[in-house]
């Protein structure tokens, strides 16, 4: 069980021993872990544009009336912005991040099925952002029509919808190589005597994430193309001027992103199932049950697409069905935090920074999915529908939920990663700053949006100040919580990390860390538990 | 050495081409799902719109794609028994099939194009709906297709290529076999097509 492989003998996967040094050997890899940081690295910059656009509306909204720019350019801004944290942060996030690096590792894989097509996706990732940046600078200035491309302003606009529209079809063709690169690994590639519910659930996780990016996102790239066809050629599928439908435009939008918001969510959850138990000394509660929860939120995921739509004129029928999925929905997700809680009960608590991320992870996607309910419930969803309880709803979910999911692997997998520690004190200020100061810029918005207030407006009636003020000043405090986080994990002089800084169960913790180029030179010896802390 | 000895997995690759072949049928689902949704709306206008469409031609290129499909999984029999005569064959007979159902494309679409019966034109916009609507299905579908026939005969062409240079034989022929199944998927869209859009009358 503490097999030292490879602990001082190979050089780690960060030193270059090939042919090629320096940028060029990092950007001609083949190995999943550094193709893992090429994307982290990615991630980490597109989030600070994409969180400067969102700081940059907190500061427009302080106060009401113009500010510093008008509405077209708030409009644009809010495009950019949700443009960016959608299809290039939290839908490749985790699952590229962490499951590049960390789960060929756990299922005792030297590498993903197919290497060379890791980074052929990579550079489809990065070819897609340019063009989205592109869109932004070129025709008649950045599309103005919300990240959700709704036809028919999306079709007759001036801006440059069709530049956005391409750069995220080409990031849907990254996501779906990903996904097939995912499949064909844990199919494949499991050591010997990994069976599947031998496997981490980080693993079970990828793989349920994996079908979905297969299977979801080719609907939103015929979508797209559609638009496109539309601008260029006016076919009229959603013009009623010749003879199309708009909510035939929802349907297929939503077909795909309701799906994605699960490809956002479960790699997050399988993140948090890793942290808890290692953090607690204390074997998962429930595996068999987070297991078969992520594939049922995977399927289940695929049919609640109209809880996007309940007010745009669908049937009774419809709209019953749908809501009553969507609550259907909700229970594998409640069954996940039952488990991880039940984990912690009698566990050896240990709160270091990842614990305390996946704890934060716990309260606030509980919130944010109990506001789903709210939503998915017809009658108080014609009350909130497109107002700012949406936004903070899904704030709440996405950033809450996956973004402190993605910070907390962060925290965990750093030593692994790079082969040093962090200052624990400096990140859990970090933290306190991340956690207060998002509560205090999206729960208010929960308050003015049952109150009324609309969402993707750059100016609003009076009696929202105050709430928007809090709200604004809560974005400067998380604001504030990034830049002692980045700080802190890039300042290198932590102490060196041992192979198993944590305690961890999972293989990756046999490996040194940094781990060397070529994970597993012999297959490992598979434990019968993954979690096997008794 | 800059990367670990890639290790060749044939089931693998042909598991991962399956899944591709699942995300392709998903992409033309959302045509077929606007197709279905249309259709219902202008049922009566479908069937007349139709009848603007050469059925002989579209009956002549599902014949040749079937063929073509027969022929490229013979050509992977033929590899399996180191013919590689016979194999050259049966690959240039399929790609020439790709070419017989490129060059009835050019007519079909030709002719409508000069007759201005196309998305966009003033013409097609003075239609009734459900035959503007025919026709950007007609012709959004079928580029589509014509694209992804395309790519699979650029497929098939790398195969026959490295079927000639012998990296292609009896031992490793997991491209042949993928080139054919992305072949296979191509003929499978154009099966649905041809009665969704021709045979509707």
């Amino acid at each position: 069980m503490t097999e030292n492989n490879n602990l001082q003998e190979e050089p780690s996967y960060l030193i270059d021993t090939g042919k090629r040094k320096g940028i060029l050997a990092w950007l001609t890899t083949i190995d999943h872990k550094r193709i893992g940081l090429l994307y982290l690295w990615s991630i980490m910059v597109f989030f600070i544009v994409g969180g400067i656009l969102g700081e940059t509306m907190r500061t427009e909204l302080y106060k009401p009336g113009q500010q510093f720019f008008g509405p077209q350019t708030y409009n644009a801004i809010f495009t950019l912005h949700g443009l960016i944290m959608i299809f290039l942060i939290v839908i490749p996030g985790l699952t590229v991040v962490f499951g590049n690096f960390v789960m060929p590792i756990m299922i005792g894989a030297n590498d993903v099925a197919f290497p060379r097509l890791n980074l052929f996706a990579w550079y489809l990732y990065i070819l897609g952002a340019a063009v989205v940046v592109i869109s932004q600078f070129t025709g008649n200035g950045p599309p103005d029509t919300g990240w959700t491309f709704y036809a028919p302003y999306s079709t007759q606009t001036h801006t440059n919808v069709i530049a956005a529209v391409s750069g995220a079809f080409i990031l849907g063709f990254s996501s779906i190589l990903t996904g097939i690169n995912f499949i064909v690994t844990i199919h494949r590639l499991r050591a010997p005597g990994m069976s599947f519910f031998k496997m981490p659930l980080l693993p079970w996780a990828v793989y349920a994430t994996a079908w979905i990016q297969v299977l979801a996102t080719p609907v939103i790239g015929i979508t797209l193309l559609m638009i496109i066809a539309e601008r260029v050629f006016h076919i009229g599928f959603f013009d009623p001027a010749l003879g199309g439908d708009p909510i035939l435009y929802q349907h297929l939008f939503w077909i795909y992103s309701h799906p994605a918001v699960y490809i956002m969510i479960l790699p997050a959850m399988g993140v948090i199932t890793e942290i808890i138990p290692t953090f607690c000394q204390k074997r998962i509660f429930g595996y068999k049950a987070i297991a078969i929860s992520s594939l049922a939120i995977a399927g289940v995921g695929y049919f609640v697409w109209g809880h996007h739509m309940f007010t745009s004129g669908m049937s009774k029928e419809a709209i019953w069905t749908f809501s009553l999925l969507t609550f259907l929905v909700a229970v594998p997700s409640a069954i996940k935090v039952f488990n991880w809680v039940a984990t912690m009960y009698k566990g050896s608590i240990d709160l270091k920074p990842p614990l305390l991320y996946a704890i934060a992870f716990i309260f606030l996607f509980s919130i944010g999915g109990l506001t789903g309910l709210v939503q998915g419930a017809l009658a108080t969803d014609i009350q909130v529908h497109d107002t700012s309880f949406i936004v903070a709803h899904f704030h709440y979910i996405i950033f809450g939920g996956v973004g402190f999911a993605f910070l907390g692997g962060i925290h965990y997998w750093y030593p692994k990663m790079f082969g040093r520690m962090y200052n624990f004190r400096v990140a859990n200020i970090a933290w306190c700053f991340l956690f207060i100061g998002f509560n205090l810029l999206y729960f208010p918005q929960f308050i003015i949006g049952v109150e009324g207030m609309p969402r993707r407006y750059f100016d609003y009636l009076p009696q929202f100040t105050t709430a928007q003020q809090v709200s604004t000043i809560g974005g400067y405090i998380l604001g504030i919580g990034f830049i002692i986080l980045i700080v802190n994990l890039f300042r290198k002089n932590g102490a060196k990390a041992t192979a198993n800084p944590w305690g961890g169960k999972t293989l990756e913790w046999r490996l040194a860390s940094p781990p060397p180029m070529e994970n597993f030179p012999t297959p490992p010896s598979v434990p019968d538990n993954p979690y096997d802390y008794e | 050495m800059d990367h670990i000895e890639l290790q060749r997995d044939d089931i693998g690759a042909k598991l991962g081409m399956w899944i591709f072949i699942f995300t392709e049928i998903l992409l033309f689902g959302g045509l077929f799902l606007v197709y279905a949704v249309m259709r219902h709306r202008y049922m009566a206008d479908f069937h007349l719109a139709s009848l603007q469409l050469n059925t002989f031609i579209g009956a002549l290129n599902t014949i040749v794609l079937l063929i073509s499909s027969m022929t490229v999984a013979m050509s992977i029999s033929a590899v399996q028994k180191k013919d590689k005569r016979m194999a050259t064959i049966l690959l240039s007979i399929t790609l020439l099939c790709a070419v017989i159902f490129l060059v009835d494309k050019y007519f079909e679409w030709g002719h409508k194009i000069s007759i201005s019966l196309y998305p966009g034109t003033d013409l097609m916009q003075s239609l009734k709906h459900g035959y503007i609507l025919f026709f950007s299905l007609y012709f959004f579908m079928t580029g589509l297709h014509m694209l992804h026939l395309i790519i699979g005969a650029v497929i098939l062409i790398v195969a026959l290529v490295k079927i000639r240079m012998g990296l292609i034989n009896d031992e490793h022929y997991v491209l042949l076999e993928n080139g054919g199944l992305y072949w296979h998927l191509v003929d499978l869209i154009w099966i649905f097509l041809f009665p969704l859009l021709y045979l509707v009358t």
